[in-house]
């Protein structure tokens, strides 16, 4: 008697014949609907909120392109706002260079380690390094920072640059007066160990798409694994790879503070790895808030804003449709 | 059987060795960075700086801790991550039980990946024009709702990957029992997925903690303990950020201190909520 009373765990009301008392199939399809509507809401939310950003972005720096063109402020050198002066050159310049550096150091050992993780290690090793790629992802911008001004800024300083300095005066992209480890590479290095995990995991993706048939058919003819990745998986895995380094690159594009604790920030632009280099992200950073009594200046400082988001958006948006349209299941 | 070396087995082991050579540097990396990190922060770590906010003088090598920017970042995290939850859990649930693969729903998932794709910086200035707008100075609100546009697509993006891993059947076999897709959401999805929605609340919360460029004009900078919603508030990427950025050797020590902290914090949340998502993944129908 005991065992059936424990049985009923739950102790719902019973009506008249017996049956519980549920909600009747009418209020619970207008529960549904009423829930839809307003989950519709919500939903409308994410796309408002990018509409509005950007809205506000143009509004806001309207003043200023109505001031200057926007051609002559995308050339101009000099950046010097008490006197009206407003050239994005130097600071585009700057992002260009840094994003271009920290790109070319992460994908060579991003792009390998991927394929190593997809096609040649064991389930072990992919589990180990899931955690590892997370933890990576997850310290943060300020810390990243922090290890720039504590390890890779002193080994140039230390080291590159009093080599450069001797031996180097004639190389291209390794010359520079600049004494101090604070430099494009200093930002390059910190921002490619930053984007590094996001490239890693976006490549592995792409590689884990490919359909193992064709692997299979290619190995079956006697191929090394090499042969088949180099002549059947890449090529069919060459745009989504390029979207992830695409994707990548956007999200060095607006890397702020990271960035600007190593990279010096001085406005010129700059000829060599070892230069100071001031990204846009950075000019934004430093300035925006004060100097506001300067005319035009807050709507100038927008405008870099909206330049650099706009630069986004674009390398964002067409990654996004190219790797939807590749990895099955890419949301 | 002798083993026959041809040109391309010499390039498989080439490759292969370049292949270990960049998978052990990715993995040395984070080794690299955490024991930077803890070698120079552990030596000037105290008590007094977890446990007391900063004294006269501190930016000149005074006492006192940045128990200020821990709480402050602590509350303004916390905070924007609630409401993001709050604003995100719907959506999620939203894409997966209503929408599914419709047009409506690839929209929606294009905006949340832009705004993903947003940098924080700009979402910094947006949300301090915001204020301006709205006659607000910077504050501990301020802060809240830029960590809440912060973190919502991160959350979002998350729940949902989660969420459409979920076996079809599962969500079929509720419905063929005439369950609603409310109830659908509510008592199947949410219940299957939640190690899963753990994760992403945790993902998003240790995102808005460690996030600089946002809070920089939208929640100002302080001494005082954060006690207002209208006041401004300190944080803890701030107070590194501040503290390196002084002349006085003991002072930018203390920000080697705060790097570590917040590495803590963060590692803690990211490991934390592995453990979680594995504890509870013993309950959910596999």
């Amino acid at each position: 008697m005991s065992q059936s009373s424990k049985t009923t765990t739950n102790p719902t009301k019973l009506n008249r014949e017996g049956r519980a008392d549920r909600p009747s199939l009418l209020a619970r399809r207008r529960q549904d609907q009423f829930a839809g509507r307003t989950f519709f809401i919500f939903s409308l939310i994410p796309i408002l909120l990018a509409l509005i950003i950007l809205i506000m972005l143009v509004v806001r720096s309207w003043p200023i392109f109505q001031a200057h063109s926007l051609w002559d402020m995308l050339m101009g050198q000099e950046w010097k706002p008490e006197e009206g002066l407003f050239g994005f050159m130097p600071f585009i310049a700057g992002t260009v260079w840094v994003t271009t550096a920290g790109l070319i150091l992460a994908v060579p050992p991003c792009l390998l380690t991927a394929i190593y993780l997809s096609e040649y290690a064991g389930n072990r090793l992919r589990a180990f390094m899931k955690p590892l790629l997370d933890l990576l992802a997850a310290i943060p911008p300020v810390v990243y920072g922090v290890w720039g001004i504590i390890a890779v800024v002193p080994l140039l300083q230390d080291w590159l640059v009093p080599f450069a300095k001797k031996y180097l005066q004639n190389v291209p992209l390794l010359n520079s007066q600049n004494p101090t480890g604070f430099s494009i590479l200093a930002g390059a290095i910190v921002l490619a160990v930053m984007v590094a995990p996001f490239i890693i995991s976006v490549i592995y993706e792409v590689m884990n798409n490919i359909p193992s048939g064709l692997k299979d058919a290619s190995l079956a003819l006697g191929t090394t694994r090499w042969q088949t990745i180099r002549w059947v998986v890449f090529p069919q895995a060459l745009p989504g790879i390029i979207a992830a380094i695409v994707l990548g690159a956007s999200r060095a594009l607006g890397e702020t503070i990271a960035v600007l604790m190593v990279v010096g920030n001085v406005a010129q632009v700059p000829h060599s790895l070892l230069d100071t280099a001031y990204p846009l992200p950075a000019l934004i950073a430093n300035n925006y808030g004060d100097m506001m009594s300067v005319p035009l200046y807050d709507s100038a400082l927008l405008s870099v804003a909206l330049i650099l988001l706009v630069m986004i958006l674009i390398f964002n948006i067409g990654s996004t449709l190219v790797l939807r349209r590749f990895v099955k299941d890419w949301v | 059987m002798k083993k026959c070396w041809h040109r391309r087995h010499i390039t498989e082991a080439i490759v292969k060795s370049f292949m270990l050579l960049s998978f052990g540097l990715v993995a040395g990396s984070l080794g690299l960075i955490l024991w930077a990190i803890i070698s120079r922060g552990l030596p000037s770590l105290s008590w007094e700086m977890i446990s007391q906010p900063p004294q006269g003088g501190f930016y000149m090598g005074g006492g006192g801790g940045i128990l200020n920017a821990i709480l402050g970042s602590l509350y303004m995290a916390g905070a924007g991550t609630l409401i993001a939850l709050i604003l995100g859990l719907p959506i999620a649930l939203y894409l997966e039980t209503y929408l599914g693969d419709s047009a409506w729903g690839q929209y929606v998932r294009l905006a949340l990946d832009v705004l993903w794709g947003i940098p924080s910086i700009v979402y910094g200035v947006f949300g301090f024009t915001l204020m301006l707008a709205l006659g607000m100075r910077a504050s501990m609100l301020g802060g809240i709702i830029v960590l809440t546009l912060l973190e919502l697509p991160i959350m979002t993006r998350a729940m949902d990957e989660v969420i459409r891993m979920m076996p079809q059947d599962l969500e079929q076999a509720a419905l063929a029992l005439g369950s609603t897709r409310l109830e659908v959401a509510l008592r199947v999805v949410t219940r299957q997925m939640l190690p899963g929605i753990i994760t992403a609340i945790l993902l998003a919360f240790g995102r808005g903690i460690g996030d600089a460029a946002s809070v920089l004009f939208t929640a100002g900078y302080t001494d005082r303990m954060p006690n207002s919603l209208l006041t401004p508030v300190a944080s803890l990427p701030l107070a590194i950020f501040f503290q390196l950025s002084t002349p006085f050797p003991t002072v930018r020590e203390r920000a080697y201190a705060a790097a570590l902290i917040l590495t803590v914090i963060v590692l803690a949340v990211s490991l934390g909520s592995r453990w979680i998502s594995g504890r509870l993944s013993k309950f959910i129908v596999k």
